[in-house]
């Protein structure tokens, strides 16, 4: 399989920047929605790609990313940590709850005929989390997104 | 209020336009007051309006918007008599809403708006004097879905929609208090009014997973890259859902999915095809409204074909 331009971006880079790795996560979206596979081994790898771009959030912030779960998955309990003293990062608190909510969809009706359309819905989900989320630690200035900022952020060195 | 009252209250509201939709969102505003006189429903323009404070003034000083918004209010309680204020934008509703929330618990909230509206020389707003409500409320209130089926008739019957109601119309949930109520209230997290409202003309709504997603409105400038991969990836989860057209109610959205919708194409090369209309406009075409009475023309989108197509004329 050729790479995506996101993942060639990805593997271009040999820092493990921000750019570089939301430019993967979306590279593994990508791929899902071009080749679903197994729907429930797909949702499952959605599920944790969509824990990994929270987790990017919450270690961009300087905290430790959770290991508990709520309401039965990881990745709400680490949109909750994600929200706390930030309330604008609920706008994606519903994109979190319909990721889980496909994933069950996909894990609980094997037999449903909608099965494969579903695991490309719940990639597109998953890879709007990737999105809003990259955008705002943009907008926050967190992590490092821009090769051209690299010296002035790091001080002229 | 009770439910006979409430529909007697919403029959004629003050109308708060606000300025998207004397500018860029001009076909929101023709296709609300069509159906409004179709409907039998009555406007009331609130008198001497001004901006609600958007996410300008916000970001400069969030009591200066409070304070903006609340002379919305004082003008229509003080100057038009009147207690309902249906504002159809999700920017001037949810700051309407957030304003009668922060008067209500903030008591610097209410120094700042007397102090201001004491300087301006007109009278204060006081929390509770007005009831803000959305046009999909004061539709669903007033018509609700039995009357549309009896005015429309299925008119909408083969039409495919995927209804996208953006981040402001539920959040933060704490300033709906209306909302979450349990049966027949609207619901912050799964947004239904409007799903509700357009089966009733007898669309098919589609599953569509991004109701209340970001649309990356706030950065479209700044960001305009991110802005169109939000986008793009709303339009392509529309697609993937089976839509013919995404419905809408805010005109920020809308007009950041008409934008990136050319604009994803001409930077990313990535082609769209599903259209995207008000929500009033397709109501207004399921009450046999004429395309250009709706302002449909000045969409940027051009829906022309799906009309003749579906037979919506």
């Amino acid at each position: 399989m050729s790479a995506t331009p996101s993942a060639a971006l990805a593997s271009q880079s040999r820092l493990p920047s921000s750019l570089a790795i939301f430019a993967d996560i979306e590279a593994r979206i990508d791929r899902i929605i071009a080749r679903p596979g197994d729907p429930e081994a797909s949702a499952q790898a959605l599920l944790q790609l969509g824990e990994q771009v929270l987790e990017r959030w919450l270690e961009a912030r300087g905290e430790v990313p959770t290991g508990e779960q709520r309401e039965g998955f990881r990745l709400l309990a680490l949109h909750r940590q994600g929200a706390r003293g930030e309330p604008s990062f609920n706008a994606c608190r519903e994109t979190c709850r319909e990721l889980a909510y496909y994933y069950n969809l996909i894990k609980l009706e094997p037999a449903h005929p909608d099965r494969e359309k579903r695991v490309g819905l719940a990639a597109m989900v998953a890879k709007h989390l990737a999105l809003f989320v990259s955008g705002k630690m943009q907008v926050a200035g967190l992590g490092e997104f821009c090769c051209a900022a690299k010296p002035l952020r790091a001080g002229g060195k | 209020m009770s439910e006979k009252t409430k529909k007697q209250e919403y029959g004629t509201v003050g109308y708060y336009p606000g300025c998207a939709l004397e500018g860029s969102a001009n076909g929101y505003d023709v296709s609300t007051r069509a159906v409004a006189k179709k409907l039998g429903l009555g406007l009331k323009d609130v008198k001497n309006w001004n901006c609600c404070g958007a996410m300008e003034v916000k970001n400069v000083d969030p009591k200066l918007q409070t304070y903006l918004s609340a002379r919305v209010l004082s003008n229509a309680v003080n100057l038009d008599h009147m207690n309902t204020v249906m504002a159809p934008c999700n920017g001037c509703y949810h700051n309407l809403k957030k304003a009668e929330y922060d008067l209500k618990h903030d008591a610097k909230s209410r120094e700042v708006v007397d102090e201001l509206s004491r300087k301006a020389r007109h009278k204060t707003y006081e929390a509770g004097q007005v009831e803000t409500i959305h046009a999909l409320d004061w539709i669903k209130e007033t018509i609700g879905e039995e009357g549309l089926k009896e005015r429309t008739k299925g008119k909408l019957a083969g039409l495919k929609v995927a209804n996208y109601y953006g981040c402001m119309y539920v959040r933060p949930r704490h300033i709906f208090p209306e909302k979450d109520q349990g049966p027949g209230s609207e619901s912050t997290s799964k947004p239904h009014f409007m799903d509700d409202l357009l089966a009733a003309a007898g669309a098919e709504n589609v599953e569509f997973p991004l109701k209340t997603a970001c649309c990356g409105g706030a950065h479209t400038l700044s960001d305009s890259d991110t802005s169109t991969r939000l986008v793009l990836n709303i339009l392509q989860a529309a697609e993937a859902a089976g839509a013919d057209v995404i419905a809408t109610e805010c005109p920020t959205c809308h007009t950041g999915l008409e934008m990136h919708q050319v604009r994803a194409e001409k930077r990313f090369g990535k082609k769209t095809s599903v259209k995207i209309m008000y929500f009033t406009q397709l109501l207004g075409l399921a009450l046999g409204i004429g395309p250009r009475r709706l302002g449909i023309h000045t969409n940027i989108s051009d829906a022309s074909d799906l009309i003749v197509d579906k037979r919506l004329t």
